[in-house]
């Protein structure tokens, strides 16, 4: 899933809607509707739920697939389309963990604090990946590069402490080596650009 | 597919699967795809291709056969050459050796290996305890099969189960036999489930108000419950990942016991892979016409769907569940009416996890007084627990009921690391409980672990050493909690946060001994107060710790130089609030 939603944001650097660099604003609801290929994908997913509320979480799943994040436009779009009030649209958009209403850094790297990571040091992992790169579980860093992200259990516990990057998973870190790890990854993504 | 037809596939692919000399089986679970096992399979593939031996070698990517820590893992299965008795069983022919932390790198020289001695560097023994101590019933697949091929099912006897109960067996035949096999649901409290699918199959979907949505044609619903929320559990994951039909042949099973039509597979969308090999799983089901319209030729159908939760661990609470299905935020509601006479959209609905289902196909093939020969008076069969935490071998292990918690941690889980100390094994996750040294020898069964203060659970078993903080245990599971409360009902939602900031400050340093009493209190009130089985079941790490560990309590609290009157409570009118409850 993660890894997923990072694709679609390294490859669309401009998200839905955002004013474009002259200041002017994006196009007509319609037009976007239109002229964005992704919203193809959501309808489809209603679609395939006959249009009814109970496909609600899977719109959100393919919504938030496609941009990366749940938008205004787009969670309003999905409410006319299924037919549900904007509270509705709203309130199970933030309930649940998985959506978020912010646009993500260009990468992710999530922290897994279940149980057998915690108990294998995974505060102290997390304590200093925040030092390193100066953001807080849940922030993005300032130059929009590197979302830090916290998780409850990979299924990947045999690895503990465990932490992604970008979806790949990364086993058995320890606190003085994993910034070195991710400085890493983040140079090679870099320079493959 | 028919008996028939089925049957001729399997005896098709079993016969094939005799032609080849070795088998490899390269696991691709969780962890070690995580650690490119992927690309091991395609190495031992090239490198047998060079050698000339392709087509007398399969190379299978399979599920987690369990023991994670020594991923990457490669088993090979092989004829043995030369002399064999003749009337020799199938396992008497073939020796097998398991090759452990496999790089792609070591292809060439496991194929070279192939037919002399196993390659020593790599090798570990297949008899150690790990493996020898485990009774494998729901896994007895993970690893041997690959989840992506239906064949690779039928072949060891997949589906067999269902063809049986749908052309020998009445819905009734079928209650009675889960009944007296003693299986009990394996999601935590251990409910009867033959109960629970006789009360489904007795209820009247007209008997409540329903608004199933258009097109879809069921008035009952079987729901598979794979929201395993429980942090450092990964049990249904594998078997989602390692043997997906097994699932689907279970849900069918029950789905023809209580007489629905439609079932729900409910899985995290944090488990990609496992929603991958179990789409792929449905579809190659459908084709088979194992499921849908008329399955085996009978009058039955049975469809089912996936729905993805979005990571909200209150839905594996059953009404929240549903709620989460029907397209909603999952909020608990108050029971009765149980999910069993009014559930999904109103309609009578069975609720089982996965591993519970799991259990079905083998009771129906190999019969109920087989299942309840294995395990204790009360609690029957096997449980499947995540062993993790400071113990040598961590990983995924079956073991019977009753096995006692000295026989899990030191014998399978080949005891503490790193010269340590045993201190407490934690399971049941947030809702459970930690088992001190003094309790190692007690039988692991559903009465006993509730007797000590915890509970099955789903079967996460976390090992602690002495160096494991249990103010810190408890705080790290209040925490959990104080997040995942959905907020309906006020006692969960405000209790836990309360508790969660005098653990705080019981770590600070700065609690007084009536800190601990208003802990004791709050834990009481929340317990007995909640809506759900979150909010009932949150204080008890904090029970269990404070039950067994007080001292570490009474030691930070005792240095610390706080005033008598308790400022965070008073803040907040929770003094006030227990005093009078009480
Ligand atoms: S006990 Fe907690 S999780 Fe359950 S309904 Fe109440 S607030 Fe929600
Ligand atoms: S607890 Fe971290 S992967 Fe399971
Ligand atoms: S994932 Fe490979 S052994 Fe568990």
């Amino acid at each position: 899933m993660i890894s997923t939603i990072t694709k679609t944001m390294t490859s669309t650097p401009t998200a839905p809607g955002r004013p474009t660099g002259n200041g002017a604003v994006a196009a007509t609801p319609s037009d976007r509707l239109a002229g964005d290929k992704r919203y193809k994908i959501i309808e489809a997913t209603m679609r395939r739920y006959g249009y009814q509320g109970h496909g609600l979480i899977e719109a959100l799943h393919s919504a938030q697939e496609a941009f990366g994040y749940l938008d205004d436009f787009t969670l309003k779009h999905i409410s006319r389309t299924l037919h549900l009030p904007p509270s509705k649209v709203f309130g199970v958009a933030t309930f649940y963990n998985l959506f978020t209403l912010k646009p993500q850094g260009a990468h992710t790297c999530v922290v897994c604090l279940g149980t057998a990571c915690y108990i294998k040091g995974a505060r102290e992992v997390l304590a200093a990946i925040e030092g390193e790169y100066d953001v807080k579980a849940g922030g993005t860093t300032r130059d929009s590069q590197l979302s830090l992200l916290t998780a409850r259990c990979f299924g990947s516990c045999a690895l503990a402490p465990v932490i992604t990057f970008d979806g790949e998973t990364i086993g058995k870190v320890t606190p003085t080596a994993v910034a070195q790890q991710i400085a890493q990854r983040l140079a090679a993504v870099q320079q493959a650009r | 597919m028919n008996l028939e037809e089925l049957n001729a596939t399997a005896t098709s692919e079993r016969l094939a699967r005799m032609k080849k000399r070795h088998h490899m089986y390269v696991c691709v679970g969780t962890a070690c795809q995580a650690l490119n096992s992927e690309q091991i399979a395609k190495a031992l593939q090239a490198a047998l291709k060079q050698s000339g031996q392709s087509s007398e070698v399969e190379v299978k990517c399979v599920g987690c056969p369990g023991l994670c820590s020594l991923g990457p893992l490669v088993e090979i299965e092989s004829q043995i050459n030369g002399q064999v008795a003749p009337g020799a069983a199938e396992d008497e022919r073939r020796r097998s050796v398991l090759y452990q932390f496999v790089k792609p790198e070591d292809a060439g020289e496991i194929v070279a290996h192939l037919d002399g001695e196993p390659v020593k560097r790599l090798e570990t023994p297949l008899n150690q305890p790990f493996f020898t101590r485990q009774t494998k019933i729901v896994l007895e697949h993970c690893g041997k099969i690959d989840p992506e091929r239906i064949e690779d099912y039928i072949a060891v006897g997949g589906y067999q189960a269902l063809l049986k109960v749908l052309t020998e067996m009445t819905p009734q035949q079928v209650i009675d036999e889960i009944t007296r096999s003693g299986l009990r649901g394996r999601g935590g409290a251990g409910f009867p489930t033959g109960l629970k699918w006789g009360t489904v199959a007795k209820s009247d979907p007209s008997a409540y108000p329903t608004n199933v949505p258009e097109g879809i044609q069921s008035r009952k619903f079987v729901i598979c419950n794979g929201d395993e929320g429980d942090p450092g559990a990964f049990m249904d994951r594998s078997v989602m990942e390692g043997d997906p039909h097994r699932i689907l042949e279970g849900m069918a099973i029950a789905a023809y016991a209580v007489g629905a039509n439609q079932g729900f597979i409910y899985v995290r969308a944090e488990y990609p892979l496992a929603v991958k090999r179990l789409r792929t799983a449905i579809r190659q089901a459908q084709r088979a016409g194992l499921l849908g319209s008329g399955i085996g030729g009978t009058a039955f159908s049975f469809n089912v769907d996936i729905r993805l939760g979005a990571g909200a661990f209150v839905c594996g609470e059953e009404t929240a569940l549903m709620a989460s299905i029907e397209g909603g935020r999952g909020v608990p509601r108050p029971r009765p009416p149980f999910p069993a006479e009014s559930g999904l959209w109103g309609c009578p609905t069975l609720i089982n996890n996965v591993e519970t289902l799991a259990n079905v196909p083998p009771i129906i093939l190999k019969g109920a007084a087989w299942f309840a020969s294995i395990g204790t008076e009360k609690s029957k069969g096997t449980k499947v627990f995540a062993l993790t935490g400071q113990v040598t071998n961590t990983g995924l292990i079956e073991v019977p009921m009753g096995i006692s918690l000295r026989e899990i941690v030191f014998d399978i889980g080949g005891g503490i690391p790193g010269g340590r100390q045993f201190k407490a094994v934690q399971t049941g996750g947030p809702s459970g409980g930690c088992i001190p040294a003094q309790f190692l020898d007690m039988p692991v069964d559903y009465e006993s672990l509730a007797k000590v203060g915890s509970i099955m659970g789903s079967g996460g078993m976390i090992v602690m050493d002495d160096s494991t903080d249990m103010v810190e245990v408890a705080r790290f599971f209040m925490e959990f909690c104080m997040d995942e409360s959905c907020g309906k009902c006020i006692p969960c939602r405000a209790g836990t946060v309360q508790m969660y900031r005098i653990l705080t400050k019981i770590q600070e340093g700065r609690a007084t001994r009536r800190d601990i009493q208003i802990l004791e209190e709050l834990c009481d009130m929340v317990k007995h107060t909640s809506l759900c089985g979150l909010g009932q079941s949150a204080p008890n790490p904090v029970i269990s710790t404070l039950r067994y560990f007080r001292e570490e309590y009474e030691r930070k609290v005792n240095g610390a130089q706080g005033s008598e009157v308790s400022v965070g409570s008073e803040e907040w009118g929770v003094g006030k609030l227990t005093a009078h409850s009480a």
